[in-house]
């Protein structure tokens, strides 16, 4: 799978996660589905609803959350193609939570973001779950 | 007849309906009829007989595991939803 993002899309994911820090942020992508590529048009950030105190290695979103993005990006002509999280102080690379969490047929962008004198997003990856669940697999994310 | 609407990821499953009519007098019934019109879903939404703990079934606006769960009992025109909780985590 291909997934483009925008670099400008990218900063803002970045500022976003950089902000949360050292918590867990997070947000929806809008965008269109072809063949096997993925252009996202839109990030929508989501404040994240996981307890306070377990913030800094957990995110949640409402249902109600999702109903709204999806109706949003159907009324707008998009699509609810995935969504982004930060991992603080650990890899982009998705964890056993992630996967117990996640549908496939859906982008998920991780951020790495690591204290390197202050908060820094160092590594940005997409992947998607396989339809067995059994593991993620890279996609090849293009920043235009 | 109710009808399910289908989270948008999962509608590779369902030929890309993103509505799907159902037959029974509970949720469970009603989520039997789905998987078995469309047994892919399955995975996806049951963890052995268990819903998945990010799966919710919303009749209207309301939770079904603040109602009866799997066994509250539909109506005809009810409007059912699949809605994942995301979530995350490192």
């Amino acid at each position: 799978m291909n997934v483009v993002l925008d670099h400008q899309l990218q900063q803002r994911i970045f500022a976003e996660m950089v902000e949360a820090y050292p918590n867990e942020g997070g947000g929806f992508l809008l965008g269109t589905l072809d063949g096997d590529t993925v252009s996202i048009a839109d990030v929508v950030h989501i404040s994240n609803t996981f307890e306070a105190e377990e913030q800094y290695h957990r995110y949640a979103m409402t249902p109600q959350d999702w109903a709204r993005l999806e109706d949003e990006a159907d009324a707008r002509g998009l699509t609810l193609v995935g969504y982004y999280h930060s991992h603080p102080n650990s890899p982009a690379i998705p964890s056993v939570y992630d996967r117990d969490h996640a549908l496939p047929n859906f982008t998920y962008i991780i951020t790495s973001v690591q204290n390197t004198g202050q908060p820094s997003p160092v590594e940005m990856r997409a992947w998607l779950l396989r339809a067995d669940r059994s593991q993620f697999d890279a996609s090849t994310l293009k920043i235009t | 007849m109710p009808a399910i609407r289908i989270p948008t990821p999962l509608r590779a499953y369902t030929g890309n309906q993103a509505q799907i009519s159902v037959h029974g007098a509970t949720i469970g019934d009603a989520l039997n009829d789905l998987t078995t019109q469309h047994p892919e879903l399955r995975p996806h939404l049951f963890n052995g007989a268990e819903l998945r703990s990010f799966v919710n079934i919303y009749i209207g606006e309301e939770d079904i595991r603040f109602l009866n769960g799997l066994e509250t009992e539909i109506e005809e025109d009810d409007a059912l939803r699949i809605i994942p909780s995301i979530a995350g985590g490192n």
